[in-house]
């Protein structure tokens, strides 16, 4: 038997081939093809292969593709079963763990003594936007800093100018429970989708006598509800995240799927991309109580956290890419530091055992805004985690909260059929 | 005070339903040890029209009690103190529709055990159909408009099972008669109060409102099959080798970013001239406009962050152009744009988009070529044949890399930012007064 398993085997060229394999392998196992660059090409990481590893580089084709057997597709090999394989996972899981622990050579609220303490922080309210006829669901603020686009239980995407109150646009949509809504980065677009299963973009026209809602386009099409969705660096890409368990990357002129992510065992109720130089990853939370992250050109899940016991509402990155937060059920929000591959912080107190909805971070990133379930916004300082303020107001569950993009206010969304702008 | 600790792994995956369940037994614990008679709240006897109830508290005694056990504000108390009524553990005397603890001396009354909302059994629509039909046996005319909405449409719709509904609403309407007076309303109070929980009017919240469902259920069946062990593994193997940074110096990156930006956080740090949802007045978004001649200090600033900072704000991109072209070095800023776009394009334009790249940059003798290594070079060229989103990742990669370690500092030093430094704005701050007149006031 040859060692290369792709020996005799084509690949053909697209997006998403299927690949017809040589003999080498059993018949009904399936190729996961990845598009993206070749180990060969890309010298950033080795991508090695240590025993029973999965990774090859395929470069004596002239697509350059990264193949990744799965083997798990195999039957059980001789001398392995279940129970083995548990075993071994235990086993690789104290491992990771001990190597986590070898690099864990300082804890935050540490490294937070050395910094002063935030001065006591009043925030009011500037701006009610009231117009919704129902639960207000979602939210996501135009690069412009003013604008923002919400969504309602009501089937309706309203686009504000939150600054004079201004209702611009409408769109109605044919389902209830529209979870997710997004902006366009050139803001002459939304996106919006929920219990229809499907992310639509709407584009938006100066013209305000237009039917916007007639312009609609679905480009993406899930299984199961759409929790939430978010532009990549241009309007031409759009990234879902789904009740089916999957996240998914879609062109949006063509409605073509480019990329399938999967790994959660559960809903996925949101995602955020990252602010990096390389914007490559992305980060998923789900009811699965993992946060995961993924590398956008080739669908992996590079890393991944379990330490919620509850489902994940939120996540949200770190201004400078290199951490994130969460926000759960279980009543905490929690910090990781991704260069570390750990978790750094929890943000609770025993008065607060409502869950936790949404988190944003303010511009510097010192701050964590966090909406709750008990009508409130709790705001948490980063590093000594510590709560710095509480904010009341809304008179039912905080759904969303948003930095506006250049940091000068927090827009909170809640069931009340509000959105609410603060400031300091 | 029983608040229950929950140690990870200790209930091992808890479902929606289990972590709520949890939550509800936290909030019984408290509801218990507030109807104690020694150290609970202050309640006392109040009269309803002709009716004595017992047992009714005020909304601020409860939220003084809230406030001295829990060792939070008076603010927080009164949250917490909405919550229990909006679960239904709590219920107004008057005002039975508002579902939120006033701190004032509105009566509240504590909801029997039975209509709590852990109950086994889920309020049916058959249940509210009794209910309200026996209301109307009651007496003709009593029901709210939204419920006699809500009774026309079960009426509709149950209307196959409508005789056992009438028959259990007499059965109920007769043993409620047996009651003495006092119990009679109690129950009344208590039994309304359940359903404008479970059945809340239009713009009444309850917390028992909840979103969809979530479809998968994490506890149901955890069967790992042998192939997700096995992925799993795999995961695990490449998590072990991929390298990681020491706590210390992720954790020192962090705080430096925090360090580096806190001016420029609007919320740890006024904006100047003014933050506009402040004043009203815009003028910190003009001044910071995609095309301003001058722009501010503070942004100009914050180029000097990171070479990322200074691409992602366009004005700052145009002014490192700007010495760019003094250096002749130009090329690579327009490689890493044009590989941008091809990576966030349609996927249409893909392979224009890709031959037109090849032309520009990277052929020999092209007009705008890149210095990059043979090696780097020779895999873009191959990969171009067949291009796709990704293509020029190595590329691309390599030339920031090159503009960060290189160019950046330079144009930093560079006399195009020392004069655009020197040109910069430092709006004055804005007075209220100022602000007042400006308004035409």
């Amino acid at each position: 038997m040859s060692q290369d398993p792709l020996e005799g085997c084509r690949i053909s060229a697209g997006k998403k081939s299927a690949v017809s394999l040589g003999k080498a392998l059993h018949p009904p196992n399936l190729l996961v093809v990845v598009e993206g660059t070749c180990g060969a090409c890309v010298a950033a990481s080795p991508v090695s292969a240590p025993e029973g590893s999965c990774s090859y580089n395929v470069a004596h084709h002239h697509l350059c593709v990264c193949v990744r057997v799965c083997m798990a597709w195999q039957g059980l090999q001789k001398g392995e079963t279940l129970a083995s394989l548990k075993q071994e996972s235990e086993n690789l899981r104290r491992k990771l763990e001990e190597e986590r622990g070898k690099l864990t050579d300082v804890e935050l609220h540490q490294v937070a003594e050395k910094v002063e303490t935030v001065a006591a922080l009043s925030i009011k309210t500037r701006r009610v936007l009231k117009g919704h006829g129902n639960k207000v669901l979602s939210m996501d603020w135009c690069k412009d800093k003013r604008r923002l686009v919400s969504s309602s239980q009501d089937g309706k995407v309203i686009v504000w100018d939150a600054f004079t109150l201004n209702k611009e646009h409408g769109i109605t949509l044919p389902c209830t429970w529209v979870m997710a809504c997004a902006y366009a980065p050139s803001g002459c677009a939304v996106a919006c989708g929920g219990l229809d299963n499907k992310c639509s973009v709407v584009p938006l026209s100066l013209d305000r006598n237009e039917n916007v809602t007639a312009k609609k386009k679905s480009v993406a099409m899930h299984t199961n509800y759409v929790s939430g969705c978010s532009f990549t660096n241009s309007d031409m890409q759009l990234l879902t995240s789904s009740g089916d368990g999957t996240c998914a990357l879609w062109d949006v002129e063509s409605g073509q799927l480019l990329q399938s992510f999967h790994g959660h065992t559960a809903d996925v109720l949101s995602l955020d991309l990252a602010p990096s130089e390389t914007g490559n990853t992305f980060v998923s939370g789900g009811c699965d109580m993992k946060a995961n992250v993924w590398d956008m050109r080739s669908g992996q899940n590079i890393q991944s956290f379990d330490n919620h016991q509850s489902d994940i509402n939120c996540v949200k990155y770190y201004p400078s890419g290199d951490a994130f937060a969460s926000a759960s059920d279980d009543a905490t929000c929690r910090f990781y530091d991704l260069r570390a591959d750990r978790e750094v912080a929890v943000y609770q107190k025993d008065s607060i055992i409502f869950g936790a909805s949404s988190v944003d971070f303010s511009l510097s990133g010192r701050l964590l805004f966090a909406g709750y379930n008990d009508y409130t916004i709790n705001v948490w300082d980063v590093l000594k985690g510590t709560r710095v303020s509480v904010l009341f107001g809304h008179e039912n569950r905080v759904s969303r909260v948003r930095v506006s993009p250049d940091g000068t206010a927090l827009c909170s969304a809640s069931w009340d059929n509000t959105l609410r702008v603060s400031r300091t | 005070m029983t608040f229950i600790q929950v140690n990870s792994h200790k209930y091992g995956r808890l479902s929606e339903e289990c972590s709520q369940l949890l939550m509800f037994f936290q909030l019984e614990a408290i509801v218990v040890e507030m109807q104690d008679p020694k150290n609970g709240v202050k309640n006392s006897v109040q009269k309803l029209n002709v009716t004595t109830i017992p047992h009714a508290a005020a909304g601020n005694d409860i939220i003084a009690w809230i406030n001295t056990k829990m060792k939070t504000t008076v603010e927080e108390a009164q949250v917490f103190g909405t919550m229990l009524v909006a679960y239904g553990y709590i219920y107004p005397l008057k005002n039975h529709n508002k579902l939120v603890m006033c701190n004032d001396s509105s009566l509240y009354r504590f909801q029997t055990p039975y209509f709590w909302p852990t109950q086994k059994w889920v309020p049916e629509d058959s249940d509210y159909a009794i209910y309200l039909a026996k209301r109307n046996i009651r007496k003709k005319g009593q029901l709210e408009p939204y419920e006699q909405t809500h009774y026309n449409h079960l009426h509709e719709w149950l209307n196959h099972k409508w005789e056992f509904i009438v028959m259990q609403a007499t059965e109920q309407y007769k043993a409620g008669r047996d009651r003495n007076k006092p119990d009679r309303v109690i129950f009344d109070c208590q039994e309304r109060a359940y359903w404008m929980v479970n059945r809340p009017p239009h713009r009444t919240h309850s917390a028992l409102d909840c979103g969809p469902e979530r479809l998968i259920d994490p506890n149901t069946e955890e069967r790992i099959s042998f192939d997700q062990y096995r992925r799993v593994n795999v995961f695990y193997q490449q998590a072990i080798m991929r390298s990681k940074v020491k706590s210390s110096v992720s954790l020192g990156a962090l705080v430096k970013y925090i360090t580096t930006y806190k001016n420029h956080d609007p919320f740890l740090a006024p904006c100047q001239p003014s933050n506009p949802w402040q004043t009203d007045h815009d003028a910190y978004w003009t001044l910071n406009m995609r095309r301003v001649e001058a722009p501010t200090k503070m942004r100009v600033e914050r180029w000097s962050f990171s070479l990322f900072e200074l691409l992602t704000d366009l004005r700052g991109r145009d002014d490192f152009k700007i010495f760019l072209k003094k250096e002749f070095s130009g090329e690579n800023l327009a490689f890493w744009e044009a590989a941008e776009e091809l990576k966030w394009g349609t996927a249409s334009s893909m392979s224009t988009k890709a031959e037109t790249i090849f032309k520009t940059f990277l052929a020999p003798g092209a007009p705008r070529w890149i210095n990059i290594d043979g090696r780097t070079m020779g895999l873009t060229v191959k990969g171009l044949e067949h291009p796709h989103r990704y293509v020029l990742e190595a590329a691309q990669t390599h030339v920031f890399l090159l503009m960060k370690k290189d160019t950046f500092f330079r144009y930093l030093k560079s006399p195009t930012y020392k004069e655009i430094q020197k040109k910069a704005l430092s709006p004055e701050t804005h007075s209220f007064r100022l602000v007042f007149f400006t308004n035409g006031n």
